[in-house]
């Protein structure tokens, strides 16, 4: 059975709306495959609005991934803002992708990437619109399998509820796993239906079926055990990795809206996962081992990159872009072959430090610049030895002094207020910070003309980290140090006036933290947060703590619970976590120790430099660091045609020619690999496996590629 | 004193090129700054030679004429670009065609002179817009035009970046003409209103005389109009509209096209 698109009802309906292009669909990159010739089929979705959502890595890679399977079809679908809402429930019109405009519940699976617990009430609004029933329990064989996915998605709990399956870590091989069961349980005829489906899926192991498991409380509230109820699923189940990110190069065709989003620019992850170890960062901890994508295919991907999409900036993304193990190659390399081409590098989560000032002059050659932002994430010395965030007083001046000197004038440092162990005292040390950067800026540059802005954010603890154990401040506590710290920078007038000061209040820190470490029973209260109106809850304007307050009242109680326990409540060593038996890979043991650690303030270093301190995630999911050097560099970019010139002129273009328009050289002796580049001609390898030392190749276990010798530059032959 | 960030280099004009470029079907939503943004990719993809400002941050040589609002679809909307090297004009316009969304479309290409000729602006004073009124007769139509035509002044609202400013919706409206569509599917009436506007401050936009058409008639469409602008230019005595790409420096290759889009479909 064919579906047909509802954009004619849903034409009607944006000449009422705010930017209705949104709605529209028709970015480049954008996807529209014939429905009926496709054996299984995804809705993705970011739930947020289409701005913050469209330009999304994780969708967008996993967008391009089934893409490109000839029978597999994926459409994206976003938050629509509650203007259209109200016409979409008005006119009956359903949520809808914004490829083909198919309405969502015609879908197979229904995927949604949470990088954030305050997307949750989205989701709801999503189901709702699409008709979906929001209760996973009601659905039926008309109903996609809705799948979270995303960091949020390593503790599910709280939407447990709402959805069918979640994927932990990463998801290019995953949903490839998933679509052939789906592909597979469509071709025998669906049997035993939704049920033996998702069966199917929980058998994996890396698929977490929140209804085959069930969660007994102890009569304190806190829960007493989580465990199957059925047979045939795993007690624990694990997050994926994707190992070798050379053979994964997503983004090829980045998605270029024709609305304006939070990022307009094609953006590389030059690595993934990070071992620095700071102890708040989720990501950090339930990404890891660290894996680079090489110096080479980094360099093929912008290349490629801009020359499809026409993007004139290229992000180089990570946890610590800083951190890979060719970074100033890489940056001097991008930097070389985009002079003069009014292409702008960034290179955004660099740490503290004076190199990063270097590489992001190398990325400003060409004239743009950049801000420059810093994250100390604490300001006293203390509380970086707290969370492990090993920069000193001393680095950080010397770091932003460089920058100063070297013609930023504006700099951004960002901290949390709120950690564990955190005083007054560590708060108001942050003013002290400032003002000593800008008075060693106004002496190293003999300019009052220099800035720096602090940002300060609420501190969340998040599962699967160190922190996960920690008790929250209120928001009464937050938002009185944050007001103290206000006056203690405007306490100098002169330095005061060169520091901005932004911070966000600690209400929505709270409710986040209700959301990523709650249980089954915070369900309902998004559900009934969501009944009240709750939407876009990441939205300042949109977030209401009352609104979120009142439902955790209304619902909590009964469970002998509130919402105090569930945020400022410090967890004891034996409680069972609510995400216990979902396994990042992380040793609890390692995780309480690096915790008691944090508390007497004792340091913990990298494992790409020092020993291996066993956090558990190498052996327990057969993986190991992947890092560089590979000892190869960046070509020189040659330009090619582009337009003709006209008449007499012809042929005089010279070095002018082609922003964009370039092309790598041919191998040559610089490539540093020699004959081996050249061996698999200009067609080998897209998408397949280019490195030789996946993990199997042994030689030197923290190498990627294993050695220089590997193929990842074959298409330069 | 901090070394101040280096001033970019930036080479010359050494030609200039008009365009003309429709906005079509769904494309009709994108805004002026979406079409904008999206025309900068497209020079990059199409590797044009384009021309950037000098300064601090450099940008790309384009300069628009009044563009249609969001929502509306158009035949005949207008820029101007500087290149730093010489192209055949009809390869770029291809380029460009190919770079854009399919319904972004440009439609034709010539080079205007370096200095003097005057601003694509210049060229323009008067609009035509077919207007489509789903489930609205010919008749409802007909009866609104001739009262909104027998009045010397409409005053209409809108909300502007200034706030709400209230004006004459008449006095700019060279010609109004009211006829019945063929029916469309379902057999439900659509009339169309053919119009033409000339330029004035503030600019009077096809919705401001459906608001015009509310005030002076009661003209209320159950369902969102759809207007779309057929052409811009320069009016002559005789009633023409000339077109603000025909006499530029060189004739274009295209102009046969564009007489031929000029009577297309809205769709």
């Amino acid at each position: 059975m064919s579906v047909t698109s509802v954009f004619p009802q849903l034409e009607r309906l944006l000449p009422k709306v705010s930017k209705p292009i949104q709605y529209v669909g028709g970015e480049l990159g954008a996807v529209v495959k014939d429905w009926d010739a496709a054996a299984v089929r995804w809705a993705l979705s970011y739930p947020d609005a289409y701005e913050v959502g469209l330009p999304n890595q994780g969708v967008q890679i996993l967008y391009e991934v089934l893409n490109e399977q000839p029978d597999v079809l994926a459409e994206r679908t976003y938050a629509v803002w509650p203007d259209l809402e109200r016409l979409m429930r008005a006119e009956g019109v359903p949520q809808f992708t914004v490829d083909a405009h198919r309405p969502v519940i015609a879908f197979d699976l229904f995927g949604v990437s949470f990088a954030t617990e305050l997307g949750y009430t989205n989701l709801l609004t999503m189901l709702d619109l699409a008709g979906i029933p929001l209760s996973a329990a009601e659905r039926d064989d008309r109903h996609p399998i809705v799948v979270a996915g995303g960091h949020a998605a390593f503790n599910p709990e709280p939407i447990a509820d709402f959805i069918d399956a979640a994927v932990l870590g990463d998801g290019e091989e995953a949903v490839l796993e998933i679509t052939g069961i789906v592909r597979k349980w469509k071709a025998e005829g669906s049997p035993g239906g939704r049920d033996e489906l998702l069966l199917r899926l929980a058998r994996t192991e890396s698929v977490y079926v929140p209804r085959f498991y069930d969660v007994d409380y102890l009569p304190d509230g806190r829960i007493q055990r989580v465990v199957p109820n059925r047979a045939d699923v795993p007690f624990r189940v694990h997050k994926r990795t994707t190992m070798d990110l050379d053979a994964w190069p997503y983004p090829k065709k980045p998605l270029v809206p024709l609305a304006e989003t939070v990022h307009e620019r094609y953006a590389v992850e030059i690595f993934r996962g990070c071992t620095r170890g700071c102890r708040f960062c989720q990501a950090g901890m339930i990404t890891r081992p660290v894996r680079e994508r090489s110096i080479t295919t980094v360099g093929q991907m912008v290349k490629e990159g801009l020359e499809f999409s026409g993007f004139s900036e290229v992000g180089l993304l990570s946890l610590s872009s800083a951190d890979h193990s060719e970074i100033g190659d890489i940056c001097s390399g991008l930097a070389d072959q985009y002079d003069g081409t009014n292409v702008s590098l960034s290179l955004p989560s660099t740490r503290v430090d004076a190199f990063n000032v270097t590489l992001a002059q190398e990325l400003s050659r060409n004239g743009r610049r950049t801000g420059l932002t810093f994250a100390p994430e604490g300001g006293s010395e203390r509380i970086r030895r707290v969370i492990n965030k090993m920069v000193s007083e001393e680095d950080l001046i010397r770091t932003v002094v460089t920058a100063y000197s070297n013609g930023w004038r504006q700099v951004k440092l960002y901290f949390m207020c709120g950690l564990p162990t955190e005083t007054d005292d560590d708060v108001l040390q942050i003013a002290k910070l400032a003002h000593d950067v800008i008075r060693a800026g106004r002496a190293a540059t003999g300019s009052k003309d220099i800035r720096c802005t602090v940002s300060i954010g609420g501190f969340v603890p998040k599962p699967h980290t160190p922190f996960q154990w920690a008790a929250m401040d209120t928001p009464e506590t937050i938002d009185g140090r944050l007001k103290a710290l206000k006056g203690a920078i405007n306490a100098d007038r002169s330095l005061g006036r060169a520091i901005g000061y932004r911070y966000h209040d600690g209400q929505p820190s709270l409710i986040e933290g209700l959301l990523s470490r709650g249980d089954r029973r915070v369900g309902p209260v998004i559900r009934r947060a969501w009944e009240k109106g709750g939407r876009f809850d990441g939205w300042s304007e949109h977030f209401s703590f009352a609104r979120w307050t009142e439902a955790a009242s209304e619902v909590l109680p009964s469970y002998g619970v509130d919402l105090a326990w569930f945020t400022t409540r410090e967890r004891d060593e034996h409680e069972v976590l609510p995400w216990d038996h979902l396994d990042s890979g992380l040793d609890k043991e390692w995780l309480w120790q690096d915790w008691q650690d944090s508390l007497t303030e004792f340091e913990q270093d990298d494992c790409r430099w020092t020993p291996c301190f066993d956090c558990g995630v190498c052996p327990s999911m057969d993986t190991q660091i992947q890092i560089g050097p590979t000892g190869r560099k960046l070509l020189p970019l040659t330009p090619v045609g582009g337009l003709r010139q006209s008449g007499p002129r012809q042929g005089v273009g010279g070095p002018e020619a082609g922003v964009g328009g370039v092309r790598h050289g041919v191998g040559g002796a610089e490539a540093g690999v020699g004959a081996r580049q050249g061996v698999g001609g200009p067609e080998a390898g897209v998408g397949a496996r280019q490195g030789v030392g996946g993990p199997e190749a042994g030689v030197g276990a923290r190498q990627v590629g294993g050695g220089p010798e590997a193929g990842v530059g074959a298409r330069h032959g | 004193m901090a070394r101040r960030q280096p001033e970019a280099n930036q080479d010359p004009v050494v030609q200039r090129v008009r365009l003309r470029y429709a906005k079509r079907g769904p494309m009709r939503f994108t805004s002026h700054r979406d079409f904008a943004r999206a025309f900068e990719r497209a020079l990059l993809r199409a590797n044009v030679p384009i021309a950037y400002s000098q300064g601090f941050s450099p940008h790309p040589k384009v300069s628009y004429a009044s563009a249609a609002p969001t929502g509306v679809a158009s035949e005949a909307e207008y820029l101007e670009i500087g290149l730093r090297r010489e192209v055949d004009v009809e390869e770029l316009r291809g380029a460009l065609d190919t770079a854009l969304s399919p319904g972004l479309d440009v439609l034709a290409a010539v080079e205007s002179p370096l200095t003097g000729g005057g601003s694509l602006a210049d060229r323009i004073d008067a609009s035509s817009w077919r207007i489509e009124l789903p489930e609205v007769t010919g008749e409802q139509a007909e009866a609104a035009v001739r009262a909104f035509l027998d009045a010397s002044e409409i005053l209409v609202e809108r909300l502007t970046k200034q706030g709400r400013r209230t004006f004459d919706t008449r006095a700019a409206v060279h010609r109004l003409s009211a006829s019945a569509a063929p029916s469309e599917v379902g057999g439900a009436p659509c009339a169309i209103l053919e119009l033409v506007v000339r330029q004035v401050t503030p600019t009077v936009r096809p919705d401001d005389v459906l608001s015009g058409l509310r005030v002076v008639a009661d003209l209320e469409p159950p369902v969102p109009p759809r207007a779309t602008r057929l052409a811009q230019g320069a009016l002559t005595v005789q009633d023409v509209l000339v077109d603000p790409l025909e006499d530029s420096l060189e004739a274009s290759a295209t102009a046969d096209r564009q007489q031929a889009v000029i009577g297309a479909s809205s769709r």
